[in-house]
């Protein structure tokens, strides 16, 4: 096994590895990009919904269900649906990405804003403000920490999907893994794979600051 | 009262040795257990991998053995080649129908051999010395490069070579097809084609390749022979004069200690009757709506070559 490990510590050395269409940093912004417009995608679609959800109090119970039902969905099969349905390109991994990450940003959302007290909302509408001032100046900043932790979530479970995306041709540091296994260089494999790794925990730590200073009183 | 006491026994002496095959690891050796009968005859056990294609050809062969009086059953879903080469050289299986180059590739990872006759002969010589292959049959299950209906006459395309009136070119198939010596490497060295814009979809020519292929979005894909799309979607399988892809040819393995005139006269007549058509609409079937077995399959092709 240490064979392996070494090989795949040589082919992450190696500077050929480093520049080109192939090299790390050009599949490297490939997959931060295909992460980022899914998270954007799927934040703009779930978090104004979990904000309405959490606000109103409404449908909670179906939303619930649903994203648990979105959760159940293999993202690979999902993927083979839109390219039977669309064709290859981008539109089929975006679809099946945004799947994924809509049910932590919906949860995120709708869970931050059950969590604020209800004396403190109710103290907002007793000074006078009305929905909107209680949601945008009450809520959503005492939500943040929560509603962050959705966002840690699903940008956590898209970059580590995001993989799939070179299934069907296309680039991001699942090529590595899946040329890698295709003519067996599992050196290539292995590297491609610790990178997905650390781009992961790097996020992760990111949101992990964020987090924290969301938390401080202002 | 009698009868119920022999069918215990019966269901306990089939608990028994089913108990027995649970145990028995088909990639150990296992010596000096090869099934014999009272009249000489070594009965034959077929094995077979872990695909439809390979357990319907499993069940012709000892299907066609029965039919001429010879003992024969299956043993199915051996899995990898190792595991069933194994199984062969220890004889807990004696044939398989197995396919030429990636039977020559096993024994012989340097290999170049791709034409039909030039694989058998390599695969003679490099066979351990208790196994030996009877005469290939014409069907062929292997990487074939397919185009759709329309672009075949737009272009007039027939062959391989014929790519080239096809202006940027486009090809998908597995990630492998971009370095191997039957992928991109080998369209532009054996049969001169130019610039090809290759995209890697790792489903083996399945429903995603197949949907690239037939939106237009390539002009070229990689698909196995035999897959049934390429019936459904009436694909033009381009022509390989020049062997770029090694054959696959359907071939009997088997023991050697297994053999007898009665064995090849009837496994040579299946190899005879058996095309890459009929791999085709035997796979077809399989896969089809009503999802036969593949005993029952093989019954009816048996059935309608004169077999049964």
């Amino acid at each position: 096994m240490s064979g392996v490990f070494g090989e795949a510590a040589d082919w992450l050395g190696s500077s050929a590895h480093w520049h080109g269409d192939g090299g790390i940093p050009h599949r490297l912004a490939q997959h931060v990009a295909y992460t980022g417009l899914t998270v954007a995608i799927a934040g703009a679609i779930a978090i104004p919904l979990g904000l309405w959800i959490g606000h109103t109090g409404r449908l909670r119970g179906l939303a619930i269900a649903f994203t648990g039902a979105l959760r159940a969905l293999p993202t690979l099969g999902l993927l083979t649906l839109v390219v039977l349905w669309r064709g290859i390109g981008l539109t089929p991994p975006i679809t099946a990405l945004v799947v994924l990450a809509i049910p932590p940003l919906l949860a995120g959302a709708y869970a931050g804003l059950e969590s604020v007290d209800r004396q403190t909302i109710d103290a907002a509408r007793g000074v006078g403000m009305n929905e909107w001032q209680v949601l945008g100046r009450v809520e959503i900043p005492l939500a943040m920490p929560v509603i962050l932790g959705g966002v840690r979530n699903a940008v956590l479970q898209v970059v580590a999907t995001a993989t799939i995306a070179a299934y069907i041709g296309l680039g991001g540091l699942g090529r590595y893994l899946i040329d890698g296994v295709a003519v067996r260089d599992y050196p290539q494999t292995l590297a491609g794979a610790v990178v997905v790794v650390v781009l992961a925990l790097f996020l992760d730590g990111i949101f992990a600051l964020f987090q924290r200073f969301s938390l401080s009183p202002r | 009262m009698k009868s119920i006491r022999i069918t215990s026994v019966a269901v306990g002496v089939a608990l028994a040795l089913s108990l027995a095959a649970c145990g028995s690891d088909p990639t150990k050796a296992d010596t000096g257990n090869t099934p014999s009968s009272s009249d000489g005859n070594v009965s034959i056990v077929v094995g077979s991998a872990s695909f439809g294609e390979s357990e319907i050809l499993a069940e012709i062969y000892a299907g066609a053995l029965k039919a001429k009086g010879i003992d024969a059953s299956t043993h199915l879903d051996i899995g990898q080649r190792e595991a069933y080469i194994g199984a062969l050289q220890d004889g807990t299986i004696n044939l398989f129908p197995e396919y030429s180059g990636n039977l020559l590739t096993y024994f012989d990872p340097k290999a170049t051999a791709t034409s039909p006759d030039a694989v058998v002969a390599a695969l003679k010589t490099a066979l351990p010395d208790e196994l030996e292959v009877l005469t290939p049959s014409a069907a062929e299950d292997k990487d074939s490069y397919n185009v759709t209906s329309e672009l075949a006459s737009k272009y007039g395309l027939k062959t391989i070579a014929d790519l080239k009136n096809v202006p940027d070119l486009s090809l998908a198939g597995n990630p492998e097809l971009q370095t191997r010596v039957y992928g991109v490497p080998g369209l532009k060295s054996v049969y001169g084609l130019g610039d090809i814009k290759f995209t890697a979809i790792s489903d083996s020519g399945g429903p995603a390749t197949l949907k690239a292929l037939t939106s237009g979005q390539v002009d070229v894909a990689d698909i196995y022979s035999t897959t049934p799309s390429i019936t459904q979607s009436h694909l033009v399988t381009l022509e390989d004069p020049k062997n770029l892809v090694a054959a696959q040819q359907v071939i009997p393995l088997l023991r050697k200690d297994a053999d007898s005139p009665t064995l090849e006269q009837v496994l040579n007549a299946v190899s005879a009757k058996l095309t890459t058509q009929s791999l085709l609409d035997l796979n077809a079937e399989f896969n089809g709506p009503d999802k036969p077995k593949a005993s029952d399959v093989a019954a009816e092709w048996l059935q309608q070559n004169g077999f049964a």
